[in-house]
C-alpha cells in the first residue's frame, strides 16, 4: 500500500514538526549500565549451572549423567541431532530408542530432542539456539524434553555479550527454563507449547 | 462491546480470599523489589534511560521508519503499511489470498485486537486461531481479554474446565496442569496444519531489522517453527535504535512485566529461516501499524508512544484492579489505555473521554514504569482536553462509581483518611487469583497517603497543560 505509506509519513512528520527541539539519544555504555553489582568473582559454569537451576532448568555435568537423568525421568525414545549423537551415543544402552531423523508427523512420539546450542548465558540460565547451529526448530521445541549441547567456549557471562554476538543468523532464539504460563489463576505451569524441561550439557 | 460491571468481582470473595490477596500483593511487591534492586546498582537509572531512549525514538520517527524500512528489505522482509485498521487488515488478507492460505496461527498480538483481524478474515473464510493459552481461552468463549499480559485474570478453573468440556476438549477437569496439557494438544497440530501465523513484535532494531519477539509459552516460536509464512503487526513506535539497546530493555521488560530475569523466550529475527532450515517461514512480511498513532504524535501525550507493553502499571493501578480491564472497552487497559484509547480514536476522542477521568493519580503506574512514562501529567493533560472540548460527565458507567470517587478530590481525599483506602478497597474487591501468581509484580504501592496530598495539591491548583510540567 504505496499510498499508506506516504500517507503514515507524512502525517509522522507533521506531527514532528510542531516540536521546537527533538530528543537526542542518550549516551551511554551499554554494558556498563547493564552491570549487575557482583559481590564475588564469577565462575561462568557454576553461575550458568546455578542460574539454570533457578529457572527450573536441569544442568548436566557430562554425557554419562545425562543418560541417567533422563532414564530417571523415564524419558527413552527420543531424538538426536546426527551431528552431536557420535559423542553421546557410548553412554546410552539399549534401553533407549534414539532416532537421528526427526519427522515431523511423528512430533509426539519424541519424549526427548537433543540438539546443540550455539551458546549459553550465565547471569541468566540461557540457551541460544541459531538457525545455522542447533538443527531444525522443531526438535529443540516440540518434545517434553530439550537437551541442549553446549560448546563450553561460548559461554557468555552476561547480556551484553551475547547481544553482541547474535550475529547475522537469520533466526537466533534464546530459551531461559522450560515453557512456561500462570494464565490459569496465576498458578505456574510448565510446558505449555515447548519443552515441559530444559536440560543443558556443556562439551568441549 | 462487552463491559464488565465493576461490582461483578467483588462477588464470591470470601474472607480468605481476602487475606491471600493481601498475603500475594505483598509477595509479589516484594519479589519486584528484590529483583530490580539485587541485580542493579540504581535500577531507577536504568529505567530513565530506557524512557529517554524511546522517547528519542518517538520524537524521530520520521528518520527512523525509514531507515528500518530499508534495513528489513535488505534482509529480505517484505514491508506494508497501514494507516488504519481497515486497511491492516487488507493488508494481512492480501497477503494470505496471494498464499492461498485459508488457516492462521496468531500468536498474542494486541494490534490484531485493535484492528480486529479475526472477524475480518473470518468474513472471508480464513480461520484464525490464538495460540496463547489465554487468548484462545478467550476466542473459544468469544469474551476478550482482560489485561495485557494476562487475559483471562477475570476467568476462573472451573469456568475454563466447563468451557474446554463444553468444546470436547476432555472431560471436566479443573486442574490447572490439566487444562494447559489439553491445550498443548490441541494446539500442536494446528501451528502444524496452518498456512501462515500473525505475531506481534516486542521491538524492531533499527540499525540492523532484527524483529524481537518475547513469551513465555513458546507459542510464537512454535508459530515460526510450524508455518510457512509469517505476518508480523507491527505498530509503527515499536523500533529501538541499535541491537545493543536490547539488553536494556529485554531486562526491563521480563523485570517489570513478570517479575522474570528474562523472558523464557526472547526470538530475534532477521528474516526469513534460513538455508539448510527445514522449519519455519520462507516468507516474512512487516505491516507497519498506524491506526490513531501519528495523531497520539501529534498530540501533547506523545510519551505514551514510549509503552513497552509490560503491563506492570496495570498492576499496580487501584482503579484497574477495581473496574477490570473490560471497563476500558478496549485491547489497551489501565493507566496506559486511559492515555493511549481515547487519543487513538483521533476525532472520536470522547467516546473514551472518561476513561482519564478515572484515575486517582497515585503515581504508582509512573513509579514502576519501565520506560518512566509521566502517566498521571499526562492523564491530567487528557481531562483538560476533554474539558476545552466541552465534554462534561465524568465516566459514569461503565467506569462506575470508583471513577466518580477518583475524579472527586475531596470525596477520594476523604475516603483515604487513615491512609487506608488502598489498604482495603482494591485487595477486597480485586479478583484473588491475579495476585498469586509466580510471575507477579502487583505490588500495592507502598502506601504514601502525604506525597499524594501534596502532589494533588500542586497539581489540581495547577492542572499541566505543557510539555514541561512534570511535577
Ligand atoms: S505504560 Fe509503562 S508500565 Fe504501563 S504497560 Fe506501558 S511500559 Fe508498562
Amino acid at each position: 500500500m504505496p499510498d499508506d505509506r506516504d500517507q503514515i509519513l507524512s502525517r509522522v512528520r507533521g506531527a514532528l514538526s510542531q516540536l521546537p527541539k527533538r530528543a537526542a539519544m542518550p549516551d551511554y555504555d551499554g554494558a556498563v549500565e547493564l552491570a549487575r553489582s557482583r559481590a564475588r568473582p564469577i565462575d561462568p559454569v557454576a553461575e550458568f549451572a546455578e542460574r539454570l537451576k533457578a529457572v527450573n532448568g536441569e544442568f548436566v555435568a557430562g554425557p554419562a549423567e545425562l543418560a541417567a537423568s533422563l532414564r530417571g525421568h523415564g524419558w527413552t525414545t527420543g531424538y538426536c541431532e546426527p551431528e552431536v549423537w557420535p559423542s553421546l551415543a557410548p553412554h546410552f544402552d539399549g534401553s533407549f530408542a534414539v532416532s537421528t531423523e526427526f519427522r515431523r508427523e511423528r512430533l509426539d512420539d519424541y519424549q526427548f530432542g537433543i540438539t546443540r546450542a550455539v551458546g549459553a548465558i550465565a547471569e541468566t540460565g540461557t540457551i541460544i539456539l541459531s538457525d545455522g547451529a542447533s538443527g531444525r526448530r522443531l526438535a529443540s521445541l516440540a518434545p517434553w524434553a530439550h537437551v541442549s549441547v553446549i560448546p563450553r567456549a561460548r559461554l557468555y557471562l552476561d547480556i551484553p555479550q551475547a547481544i553482541a554476538a547474535l550475529g547475522s543468523d537469520p533466526n537466533s532464539i534464546w530459551v531461559t527454563g522450560p515453557s512456561k504460563t500462570a494464565d490459569v489463576e496465576g498458578i505456574l505451569i510448565e510446558g505449555v507449547h515447548g519443552p515441559g524441561a530444559e536440560i543443558a550439557l556443556l562439551l568441549g | 462491546m462487552k463491559t464488565q460491571p465493576i461490582d461483578a468481582f467483588a462477588e464470591g470473595m470470601t474472607a480468605e480470599m481476602r487475606a491471600a490477596v493481601h498475603e500475594g500483593s505483598k509477595i509479589g511487591h516484594e519479589k519486584r523489589t528484590k529483583l530490580l534492586f539485587d541485580h542493579y546498582a540504581n535500577p531507577n537509572r536504568l529505567r530513565q534511560l530506557a524512557g529517554e531512549i524511546k522517547q528519542h525514538v518517538v520524537e524521530n520517527l520520521d528518520t527512523y521508519l525509514p531507515a528500518l524500512e530499508s534495513r528489513l528489505v535488505a534482509n529480505g522482509v517484505r514491508v506494508h503499511w497501514a494507516s488504519t485498521a481497515e486497511s491492516a487488515c487488507e493488508a494481512v488478507h492480501g497477503i494470505l489470498k496471494a498464499r492461498g492460505a485459508r488457516r492462521l496461527v496468531k500468536a498474542k498480538t494486541m494490534v490484531s485486537e485493535e484492528i480486529e483481524l479475526e472477524k475480518y478474515l473470518s468474513d472471508r473464510g480464513i480461520e484464525s486461531l490464538e495460540t496463547d493459552l489465554g487468548e484462545f481461552i478467550v476466542q473459544l468463549d468469544h469474551d476478550r481479554p482482560s489485561h495485557i499480559i494476562k487475559p483471562i485474570m477475570h476467568k476462573n478453573r472451573r469456568q475454563i474446565a466447563d468451557l474446554f468440556e463444553r468444546h470436547g476438549l476432555g472431560p471436566y477437569d479443573d486442574e490447572p496442569a490439566v487444562i494447559t496439557q489439553r491445550a498443548r494438544q490441541f494446539l500442536r497440530h494446528k501451528y502444524l496444519e496452518a498456512d501462515a501465523c500473525v505475531t506481534g513484535a516486542n521491538f524492531m532494531v533499527a540499525e540492523t531489522g532484527r524483529m524481537v519477539i518475547v513469551t513465555n509459552e513458546g507459542n510464537s516460536r512454535f508459530c515460526l517453527a510450524g508455518t510457512p509464512c509469517h505476518i508480523a503487526l507491527v505498530g509503527i513506535e515499536k523500533i529501538v535504535p541499535a541491537d545493543r539497546d536490547l539488553g536494556l530493555f529485554l531486562n526491563l521488560l521480563a523485570r517489570s512485566g513478570t517479575a522474570q530475569q528474562l523472558t523464557v523466550y526472547n526470538e530475534f529475527i532477521l528474516g526469513p529461516r534460513g538455508a539448510g532450515q527445514p522449519d519455519g517461514p520462507e516468507e516474512v512480511h512487516v505491516v507497519f501499524v498506524d491506526n490513531g498513532r501519528s495523531d497520539v504524535l501529534a498530540s501533547e501525550c506523545r510519551d505514551i508512544l514510549r509503552c513497552i507493553r509490560c503491563g506492570a502499571c496495570l498492576n499496580v493501578c487501584p482503579v484497574y484492579r477495581q473496574a477490570s480491564g473490560h471497563a476500558y472497552r478496549g485491547p489497551y487497559s489501565g493507566p496506559v489505555g486511559a492515555v493511549l484509547s481515547p487519543l487513538m480514536l483521533g476525532e472520536r476522542f470522547a467516546e473514551k473521554a472518561d476513561l482519564p477521568k478515572a484515575s486517582s493519580l497515585c503515581g504508582a503506574c509512573n513509579e514502576v514504569c519501565p520506560v518512566d512514562i509521566p502517566i498521571p501529567d499526562l492523564l491530567l493533560r487528557l481531562r483538560d482536553k476533554a474539558f476545552a472540548l466541552g465534554i462534561r460527565s465524568p465516566g459514569t458507567p461503565p467506569m462506575g462509581a470508583w471513577a466518580v470517587l477518583a475524579s472527586h478530590p475531596v470525596a477520594w481525599r476523604a475516603a483515604m483518611a487513615g491512609g487506608a483506602i488502598l489498604n482495603y478497597l482494591p485487595t477486597k474487591l480485586v479478583p484473588v487469583r491475579a495476585l498469586r501468581a509466580w510471575e507477579s509484580s502487583r505490588d500495592l504501592p507502598e502506601w504514601r497517603g502525604g506525597a499524594f496530598r501534596s502532589w494533588f495539591k500542586r497539581h489540581a491548583k495547577a492542572p499541566a497543560s505543557g510539555p514541561n510540567d512534570h511535577g
